[in-house]
């Protein structure tokens, strides 16, 4: 077999790719281009087509319609084992028959490489496990399985690395240390690195850009920063964090802005950050974009007065409020403790203000709670 | 500890040390007791029994320690001890070369089918093991089909006799004891996780290669174990030879049936019994030593 895997190098295209099974689409028409060297996350709740998608990638899936391909080089057709791409799985699905030595060093075999104890111990050493070469799988922790999957995948030099939720089994102090190594380590061997995950925080973390899919479609890419400030749609605005949408019009121009009613109350809107099609908008501010202040206390930028505490958590950090506003709905506010002065305590009416520029806007037919029902930790 | 002690009225706590102690052994009881009587006692009868001689009346034998007994018994029927061997090697080597891919299909390969599939293969159980060998009489008689087959493509002439030969006792034992060899090979296929065959795909290896790599070898328990339940009691079996075969067939299972309800040898009947569970003892010992499975059963 010809070597597969150092030969092509480029950017991974996905053209207008869908999955269907019966008739449930589980990957809508997808296009998508990753470029060459890129850290790159799909991130979704479960059955949002992210994991399909992936593995229409790795060839072990065949897509319905569309086409990929890596570089100039079309792999559409061809089989998961003529592709230059390796899969980190899940449940790493190492083989429980070989030592870890002859685990990592079995894609090498499978391509006719004789000599491959300098390569093997090479990637050892650099997920520092040099000393477990001749255990067993079985004999290795869940963070060392893990790594071990990752070395047996990057050892062969892929075009792309493709990780399928590959810390979900991890315990959350563990998934943190690996999500630092992970990153080091796509930077350290420079390859394509697309990574599968539910995990809103594991994404930013590690990823260069993320594309929040949604019902086999991709919702919004783009940076960790951008989606976080300037989400496009209710979904991520609410999976990526937490938002506070509200319902309002756009009633005015003021240059470079617009001015917003929110029931009765104005506030000004950034034109640039604003996705709404026509005067029916939703208005999203992030909690910690709030600032609380007693009433009568003087304020600047964007104000919405008439808020009444309904709860209080004291968290360490920041201390998290909800707010009841005039028109009933709730909002939630995070502060920073950091100024020395005692939280507010629930029941007291307070005002809520926030820097105009950190207000983004919907359109306002959307769902405000879409995609904030899934708890991403919550479903393992 | 002390809850208990006070509930069985125990006021010492040496007599609660005692009988913590004891515990254990008192829990192996049971088993224990199983294993004289069913196991132990039996084959300190059968060892007994190998040493005697004959008495002064018929059917009558006392007991000398005459160990040349084996000997004996080794020199008189080594030839059925060795073709016993060789007929349950052969039909275990048959029994795994259809079960395999049987069992690989049901595992992989049935979708909604499997259950189906799995009482067919233990559907033979429903029907008398005797009434089932005397029907191979019939498949390999000279008006049946396997016959009008073979001669068909000359691989058998008119005059070939198919019943009451070797080739017909293999044939029955492989055929008896196929679902002992299909059963663990499904169960072992059955639990390898398809991911693994994936990641070996992913691995750069085509069809053929994650078959050899991965499927077969995580497949060996379901080998060791089906091969092990197939050639034990085909080694030892008289049924297939006394009802397929001809005196020149003869195994050691019915040699032991003979010198104990036809010639009432005793001794003779116990020493063949015992040497033969050392003989299939030993065997199995060196090939699971050999098949270095042990950690993946």
């Amino acid at each position: 077999m010809p070597d597969v895997s150092t030969a092509v190098k480029g950017d991974l295209k996905l053209q207008n790719i869908s999955k269907s099974y019966g008739d449930f689409k589980a990957v809508d028409d997808l296009s998508l281009v990753i470029p060459e060297g890129s850290f790159f996350a799909l991130l979704g709740p479960s059955g949002c087509g992210k994991t399909t998608t992936l593995r229409m990638i790795a060839g072990l899936e065949e897509p319905t319609t569309g086409s990929i391909s890596i570089g100039s080089l079309d792999i559409t057709d061809t089989k998961p084992y003529q592709r230059p791409v390796n899969t980190v799985f899940q449940n790493y699905a190492l083989f429980p028959h070989l030592t870890i030595f002859e685990n990592i060093a079995f894609g090498l075999r499978r391509r006719g490489i004789k000599d491959v104890t300098e390569a093997v111990n090479k990637v050892l050493a650099l997920v520092e496990l040099p000393h477990l070469a001749q255990r067993k799988p079985t004999q290795l922790s869940g963070g060392q399985q893990q790594r071990i999957a990752l070395a047996r995948a990057i050892v062969n030099r892929p075009a792309l690395l493709l990780l399928d939720e590959p810390l979900g089994a991890l315990d959350l102090k563990l998934r943190r240390q690996m999500q630092i190594e992970l990153k080091w380590i796509q930077k350290e061997v420079g390859l394509t690195f697309v990574h599968v995950t539910h995990d809103q925080e594991e994404a930013m973390t590690m990823a260069d850009t993320i594309a929040v899919m949604n019902e086999g479609q991709i919702e919004q890419m783009g940076s960790p920063a951008d989606l976080y400030d300037n989400p496009k749609t209710a979904f991520v605005a609410n999976f990526l964090g937490q938002s506070n949408l509200i319902k309002g019009t756009i009633s005015g121009n003021d240059g470079d802005s617009h001015v917003v009613d929110l029931f009765g109350q104005k506030i000004s809107l950034p034109k640039n950050r604003s996705h709404a099609v026509d005067s029916s908008i939703l208005a999203g501010i992030r909690p910690e974009k709030f600032r609380i202040s007693r009433l009568g206390t003087a304020t600047s930028g964007n104000i919405l007065t008439g808020g009444h505490i309904e709860d209080v958590s004291y968290i360490g950090v920041s201390t998290q409020y909800q707010v009841e506003m005039p028109w009933g709905q709730e909002l939630m506010v995070f502060e920073q403790n950091d100024d020395g002065v005692a939280p507010f305590s629930k029941g007291e009416d307070v005002n809520i203000s926030w820097e105009p520029t950190f207000t983004f806007a919907l359109r306002g037919d959307e769902d405000a709670s879409a995609g904030s029902e899934v708890n991403p930790d919550e479903e393992e | 500890m002390a809850a208990v002690a006070k509930r069985v009225g125990l006021s010492n706590p040496l007599d609660s040390l005692k009988q913590k102690v004891a515990m254990p052994y008192l829990l192996l009881l049971p088993g224990m007791l199983w294993l004289v009587i069913f196991f132990l006692s039996p084959i300190l009868t059968l060892v007994s029994t190998s040493t005697k001689e004959p008495g002064l009346g018929i059917g009558e034998y006392v007991q000398t320690y005459r160990w040349a007994n084996y000997l004996d018994a080794l020199t008189a029927m080594h030839t059925q001890f060795i073709r016993s061997f060789v007929f349950a090697t052969l039909a275990t080597l048959i029994a795994l070369a259809i079960a395999y891919p049987l069992a690989y299909a049901i595992a992989f390969k049935s979708g909604k089918w499997q259950n189906v599939l799995l009482v067919l293969v233990v559907a033979p159980f429903f029907c008398s093991f005797i009434l089932r060998t005397i029907a191979w009489r019939q498949i390999l008689a000279q008006d049946g089909i396997v016959f009008k087959i073979l001669l068909f493509f000359h691989i058998v002439t008119p005059n070939t006799q198919l019943t009451s030969s070797a080739f017909a006792v293999v044939a029955g034992l492989a055929y008896n004891f196929l679902p002992f060899m299909t059963l663990p090979l499904y169960a072992s296929l059955e639990r390898i996780d398809p991911r693994t065959l994936e990641a070996s795909g992913d691995l750069y290896a085509n069809g053929f290669t994650t078959f050899r790599k991965v499927t077969v070898p995580l497949s060996m328990p379901g080998v060791v174990a089906g091969t092990l339940l197939t050639f034990i009691p085909a080694a030892g079996d008289f049924v297939n030879a006394q009802i397929l075969g001809n005196p020149g067939t003869t195994m050691i299972g019915n040699v032991i049936n003979a010198q104990y309800l036809q010639t009432t040898n005793y001794p003779l009947a116990a020493t063949l019994s015992f040497l033969l569970m050392l003989a299939i003892l030993a065997i199995v010992m060196v090939y699971i030593r050999k098949s270095g499975t042990e950690e993946l059963v």
